[in-house]
């Protein structure tokens, strides 16, 4: 934020003139409120149309609740594995040189310029019973397509590079002088890793989670080529949304959006006290 | 693969843990990312050039991919003016309650895409908070190509507004003040000076943009009407291939957006690089 001072007196010649500064004002809050609140506001409106005991009763619903358990699962396997992967990637990109690492960023990053659709169908091509491992895998009974598998794969693809482009710009502006120290001290690589690295990167670590886990559960497009759709079995929230407003109960799509959109709000405030609290933790992009 | 970059550079290293994190990380993009991508990829090949053209030059595919790519141009551009504006509003001006607004700018990023969708859905139908006024007027949104529209410029709005606020925020103020005490206009300043040297972050920012319009689907398909060569967008298309078990179909046009993305991200590292050389 640039420190932009308005104490003195009179207008300095990179102020912009008070008609202008009310037109781009004006022109910016009514773009925002209209295109991104007005949206938000109108799924907690719809969702109470009925009053509260229909938003409760919506969201007790058993195929809800088996909606709920199945997102919650898949994020509970797909994000601890890509923070996993996060760390790995950083810390060999970032720590050690050797030759393709810029080739190898890009590949890391390649997943979220695919489209969510083509990252489900791709795991269609490799499971499905046309596919590569389709045949091996239907003969043995192990089920991918259809079945939480599947849906945990979808979701590992769309949210892959999350936590390895945060912390790979991050460990890589830190330097390897601390780690290295440590380890001419005789410490050991996961005592290096924990005592040293962590202490700096959790802030980064954890805005990174924060929105793999947002994405993760509530990934659409992707899942939804893999799922199946069975209605109270590989339905996650976002796929439910979809059965209960196709199929006109409007008070259940937006209960159950009600929920997701509280979820995103949720990670938007942890992430902007992140942002405002430990900018200089986190990865540049991100310091406001 | 790099078998040899290892025994080359390894035994510097004072650090440990480098067989082994990047020997994780290679196994881990390989069977995530590359081997699945590679399935698609060869797919069209089993086809044949001819059999992959028939898959694609159909109306009803061309259409869909016309309208995936051509309104994701648009809301790119739409999302390009708003965005220079909102960033240059957010940097540049002091105002009550600021902090809230930029926060506000992430959430298409943070709600989930099919949540968007209805509601984009439910506000722009004829009955809609806006479009029962728009309908008076005879303007209808949803249900037609324009309701795609919407819907990408919602997606894409983060990604310009977060590309140029980082450079706006950095962009001296002394070149403005030269513009000023050599006579220019307020109004002259933003467009010859300020605009210029944004350009490399507009139009990155408005690349991003494009990029996930074209992919996006769930934000999409509730508000398009899906009509076939009407409003129907490409994603959608490969589902419905998918769901009738075309899966040649449906890689033909996995492919061709597939291809896209390389396309896109081979010209946004571009973007970058002239980016960064500009400052």
């Amino acid at each position: 934020m640039s420190g932009f001072s308005q104490h003195h007196a009179g207008r300095r010649p990179t102020d912009d003139p008070l008609w202008l500064k009310l037109l781009l004002g004006t022109l910016a809050i009514a773009f925002i409120a209209v295109l991104l609140l007005l949206p938000l506001l109108l799924v907690f409106k719809e969702a109470f149309a009925q009053g509260a005991g229909a938003f409760w009763a919506a969201i007790t619903e058993a195929d809800a609740l088996a909606a709920v358990r199945l997102s919650l699962t898949a994020a509970a396997i797909a994000v601890p594995l890509n923070t996993l992967f996060g760390i790995a990637a950083a810390w060999s990109i970032a720590k050690f040189d050797f030759p393709g690492k810029t080739f190898l960023v890009t590949l890391i990053d390649l997943p979220f310029s695919v489209s969510p659709v083509v990252s489900g169908l791709i795991y269609v091509l490799v499971f499905g019973l046309q596919g590569w491992l389709g045949p091996w895998t239907s003969s043995h009974d192990i089920h991918i397509l259809f079945a939480l598998p599947g849906i945990v794969l979808a979701t590992i693809f769309v949210t892959f590079p999350f936590v390895a482009r945060e912390l790979i710009p991050l460990m890589s502006d830190q330097g390897r002088d601390e780690e290295e120290a440590a380890a001419t001290l005789g410490a050991s690589g996961l005592a290096t890793f924990l005592r040293v690295t962590l202490p700096n990167i959790k802030w980064g670590l954890l805005y990174s989670v924060l929105l793999c886990n947002a994405r993760a559960l509530g990934e659409f497009g992707a899942v939804s080529v893999v799922s199946g759709h069975i209605r109270g079995q590989t339905d996650t929230m976002p796929l439910h949304v979809e059965l209960l407003y196709n199929n006109y109960d409007y008070v259940g799509a937006f209960a159950v959006s009600a929920l997701l959109a509280l979820l995103a709000l949720l990670t938007l405030v942890l992430k902007s006290l992140l942002e405002w609290r430990f900018a200089d933790e986190l990865a540049a992009a991100h310091r406001h | 693969m790099s078998a040899i970059g290892l025994r080359l550079t390894g035994s510097r290293h004072v650090l440990p843990g480098f067989r082994l994190s990047l020997a994780f990380t290679l196994f881990y993009l390989t069977g995530i990312v590359l081997i699945p991508l590679l399935a698609l990829l060869l797919r069209p090949f089993s086809l044949g050039l001819a059999g992959f053209w028939t898959e694609i030059a159909t109306p009803r595919v061309l259409a869909s991919l016309r309208l995936s790519f051509g309104m994701a141009l648009l809301a790119a551009a739409i999302d390009a003016v708003f965005g220079f504006i909102i960033a240059w509003v957010l940097v540049r001006y002091r105002f009550p309650g600021k902090r809230i607004l930029d926060a506000v700018i992430d959430l298409p990023f943070a709600l989930p895409t099919a949540v968007a969708g209805i509601a984009l859905s439910t506000l722009y139908a004829p009955n809609g908070w806006i479009g029962a006024p728009l309908a008076e007027y005879g303007i209808r949104i949803a249900y037609t190509p324009w309701g795609v529209l919407v819907a990408m410029t919602f997606i894409g709005l983060p990604f310009t507004v977060r590309t140029l606020e980082p450079v706006l925020g950095e962009l001296g103020l002394d070149v403005e003040e030269a513009a000023a005490t050599l006579g220019a206009t307020r109004l002259q300043t933003i467009a010859r000076v300020v605009l210029p040297s944004l350009l490399p972050a507009l139009l990155t920012g408005a690349a991003m943009a494009f990029a996930r319009g074209v992919g996006e689907y769930g934000s999409i398909i509730f508000i398009a009407g899906n009509i076939p060569a009407v409003s129907e967008i490409a994603p959608l298309l490969i589902v419905t291939k998918l769901e009738q078990f075309d899966y040649a179909g449906a890689a033909a046009i996995g492919v061709v957006m597939l291809a896209a993305s390389f396309v896109m991200l081979l010209a946004l590292n571009g973007l970058q690089s002239w980016a960064a050389k500009r400052q």
